[in-house]
């Protein structure tokens, strides 16, 4: 137990270059970084490079891919450039996918601090009301969600997020339930710090690692929602993303397999780029796990 | 004929970036049949990994032998297989390890625990077993050894497990046994009954015992003969009486003298005046288990506890685990909700206050923890750690870091490691830095709950005198938590001795030691190991 805090503390305070050592050494985790990289330089130039509005028809329905190289992947069922449709995509789904994560943070981290320090009777009540909202399936919940409040980016972020927080809450739960018994957090108390600022400034840094691993994990997920709920129809109609493409070739799929698979690789690519960053930071975040494997 | 045990210039290597290359370095060492031979060192010293070598229970392939051979009864152990190990392992040489909790499995009965050494050595019918089982546990004096086989070892008192330990590792009649700290996570007087009954068995089965320990009183209880280590080396070695007498080496010198004396110095002048902390009837009773539908388990912690502490003056609490002495000590800091009672700091009544008002207050009362490594925010520098507590309570950050600085040299550490992180400090230094958070507040009262427990006796001893002159020069009041009657006979003036939540004996320091009046306090004293031999009585 004690040596655990000191690996810990290493792992984190050795600075930037144990990190990075650590990281490396998992090639999984170097590749999502490599891919998550591509994506993310996409999402912030490539519009630049493909000036043209995702939604115009450009050339005639049903190309195929590689036959133009005006239009790479080809185009859709109403002439509309996929590889556009694609760059444009990638926007939506990264922004999406981190507005709604760090929605979901926030509110996880407030009610699992609040009840992992408060404990007794504060503890009980928001754990209930906690598992109130994990007895529902999560994806059920936000077509729900999403088909009430009307789609928009702001409703399917905040659908995903109200989906998504319980799991972070029990998590931070857990992290400050023993961190709050720890000897330094009642040396804290015993000096007369108040406990927003005991909770702010001595418990929650020290969650820090397994909220940033949970994190990068839950943008993955995140993004996978917001596919299905556009591939249901349920995204902002005014705005291109992976899963409205997918859902719009279903129906021509057998003619055209091409329209439902290029945006569905590109999803399928993030989701695993990020999944696979999230596992490298829990074993660079967490040294004494990786050292148990080496 | 070939010694039972013959370590030959066994050396032991570490992991590269450890703070030495080898763990243990070209050590030497006999064990014959029928003897007690300690290895005593502070922690790192190698004397574990020295014992783990023998069993060829090394981490491998990060710490391996390098050189060397152990020959046990002729035969080079370092070159057996596997499958032969095994074989050596609980038929020939059995262990006992330092923690009895961990050391059972717990979700399995004890006596089928012991039943699985005769399984995987293939020894005994399965009707022999039953009947070696009640006969082991009847010979290391587990009550009711007919029965007991079919408890779970949470049933069973840490003393108890322990015994079970020891029947596991006596099972098949080992002619060598190896003991790790066999009694370091028991209280004296459980200690002092089992390193008995160690002694007993192995004079009964003329057994050679390899005793692994950092406490001088053990060794002084139970060797024949010692080994001293140091940092991986043994610098000394011989018979008991002669070592324990007349050490040769400056480290044992050293480490003899740095056990503390049974007998309490001189009392000290007092100031006189009112008392500054004053409990009065305080009860803490422990609720757990509770839910919806059951009613939950009630724990009373400390029942009707009174005591006062007079300006300057330290009060030892000692008793053994269990005894509430910690939750005494958390009650009157405020950290555990109360019961009953009240607790009076300079007139005012603690238990009335909360929120902002107890917050301006506890800066008055202050405490120390046990482990020095869970006491430091791992994220925080030191000189965030120290100036913290001083800011809530309005000091600017500058005047608090200026603080911090004096702070560190008043407890004798360098005052640049301010901007380092704890990790990067010993755990003697550590403690330190959780005595100079305390003292920046300029408290009235000091809460010192176990504070030298984990330390080795050489840092115990620096840490004791830095604690005797920081209350000298700032009068401070102490309450100093301890399970340790050696580590209270030098720091306190008065004793109160605790049991199952009260306070069964008071009294001055020397008076307590000299004549004291509660059977209790009298098993206590004789349960101390190294009394009998004498050991700076």
């Amino acid at each position: 137990m004690v040596d655990n805090g000191t690996d810990i503390q290493k792992g984190i305070l050795d600075g930037a270059s144990s990190f990075f050592s650590l990281f490396r050494r998992n090639i999984g985790a170097t590749i999502g970084l490599f891919i998550l990289t591509i994506v993310i330089l996409i999402a912030i130039f490539g519009p630049l490079l493909f000036p043209n509005d995702p939604w115009a028809m450009v050339t005639r329905p049903f190309l195929k891919p590689f036959s133009e190289a005006r239009h790479l992947l080809g185009s859709d069922l109403l002439g509309r450039d996929i590889l556009t449709g694609i760059v444009y995509g990638t926007r939506v789904s990264l922004l999406i996918g981190a507005a709604s994560t760090f929605a979901a943070i926030l509110i996880g981290v407030v009610i699992g601090a609040i009840a992992g320090y408060f404990g007794k009777w504060i503890d009980d009540s928001l754990m209930r009301f906690t598992e109130f909202f994990q007895t529902i399936p999560s994806f059920l919940f936000a077509i729900v969600l999403v088909a009430i409040l009307q789609p928009s980016f702001a409703t399917i972020c905040s659908a995903i997020a109200i989906v998504s927080w319980p799991p972070v809450a029990r998590l931070v739960r857990g992290e400050v339930l023993s961190l709050r018994s720890r000897e330094f957090v009642l040396a804290a108390i015993v000096t007369g710090q108040s406990s927003w600022r005991i909770i702010t400034r001595q418990v929650l840094p020290n969650t820090l690692s397994p909220i940033i691993v949970t994190a990068s994990m839950m943008v993955a997920s995140a993004i996978l929602l917001e596919g299905g709920l556009s591939f249901l129809g349920l995204g902002d109609p005014n705005i291109m993303s992976w899963g409205f493409m997918v859902g719009a070739g279903r129906t021509v799929i057998r003619q055209a397999w091409w329209i439902s698979f290029f945006a569905g690789l590109a999803i399928m690519l993030t989701v695993l780029a990020f999944n696979l960053v999230g596992e490298g930071l829990n074993d660079a975040l967490n040294p004494r796990h990786t050292r148990e494997g080496r | 004929m070939p010694a039972l045990l013959d370590i030959q210039g066994l050396s032991v290597a570490l992991p590269k970036g450890s703070d030495r290359p080898l763990a243990v370095e070209d050590t030497w060492l006999r064990v014959d049949h029928g003897e007690i031979v300690c290895i005593i060192g502070e922690s790192g010293s190698g004397k574990s990994i020295t014992a783990n070598a023998v069993m060829n229970l090394l981490p491998r392939p990060h710490v391996y032998p390098v050189a060397g051979r152990i020959l046990f009864e002729g035969v080079d152990l370092l070159t057996q297989s596997p499958e032969a190990m095994r074989d050596f392992r609980g038929r020939r040489a059995g262990m006992i390890f330092q923690e009895p909790m961990t050391a059972l499995n717990p979700l399995m009965r004890v006596g089928d625990q012991l039943k699985e050494v005769f399984d995987s050595h293939n020894a005994l019918t399965r009707k022999e077993r039953e009947l070696r089982v009640v006969s082991l546990f009847r010979e290391v004096g587990l009550p009711d050894p007919e029965t007991i086989g079919a408890q779970y070892p949470f049933r069973l008192s840490g003393g108890q497990r322990q015994r079970v330990v020891i029947a596991i590792a006596l099972a098949l009649e080992p002619s060598l046994l190896i003991s790790d700290e066999p009694t370091t996570a028991l209280d004296v007087t459980t200690q002092a009954q089992i390193l008995k009954l160690i002694r007993e068995l192995q004079l009964k089965k003329g057994m050679g015992v390899m005793f692994i320990t950092h406490d001088f009183g053990v060794v002084a209880e139970i060797a024949d003969r010692i080994a001293v280590m140091q940092n991986g080396r043994i610098v000394e070695q011989g018979e008991a009486p002669q070592i324990l007498n007349s050490p040769q080496h400056d480290y044992t010198k050293r480490l003899l003298a740095a056990v503390p004396s049974l007998t309490p110095p001189p009392p000290r002048k007092l100031p006189s005046g009112a008392p500054v902390l004053e409990v009065i009837g305080l009860d803490k009773t422990y609720r757990s288990g509770g839910a919806f539908f059951r009613s939950a388990r009630v724990v009373q912690a400390v029942r009707n506890v009174s005591l006062h502490l007079s300006p300057g003056e330290t009060l030892g609490l000692v008793g053994e685990s269990g005894s509430g002495k910690s939750t005494l000590g958390r009650c009157i800091a405020r950290l555990e909700s109360i019961g009953r009672g009240q607790i009076r700091l300079n007139g005012n009544d603690l238990t009335r206050l909360s929120g902002a008002p107890l917050r301006r207050v506890r800066r008055m009362l202050q405490m120390v923890f046990q482990d020095p490594f869970a006491s430091l925010n791992p994220r925080h520098t030191v000189g965030r750690t120290l100036a913290e507590g001083q800011v809530v309570h309005g000091v600017s950050w500058s005047d608090a870091m200026a603080r911090a600085h004096e702070l560190m040299l008043l407890v004798g550490l360098e005052a640049h490691a301010l901007n380092r992180y704890p990790h990067e400090f010993s755990g003697g230094q550590r403690q330190r830095i959780c005595i100079a958070r305390a003292i920046a507040l300029d408290p009235v009262v000091l809460i010192a709950d176990e504070p030298v427990s984990s330390l080795d006796v050489s840092v115990q001893e620096q840490m004791l005198t830095l604690l005797k002159d920081l209350r000298q020069r700032f009068g401070l009041s102490m309450i100093f938590i301890t399970h340790d009657l050696r580590v209270a006979a030098q720091i306190a003036d008065r004793i109160a001795v605790m049991r199952l939540g009260e306070i069964v004996e008071e009294a001055p320091t020397s008076e307590l030691f000299r004549s004291s009046k509660h059977d209790y306090t009298r098993d206590l004293l004789a349960a101390v190991p190294g009394r009998r031999r004498n050991l700076r009585g």
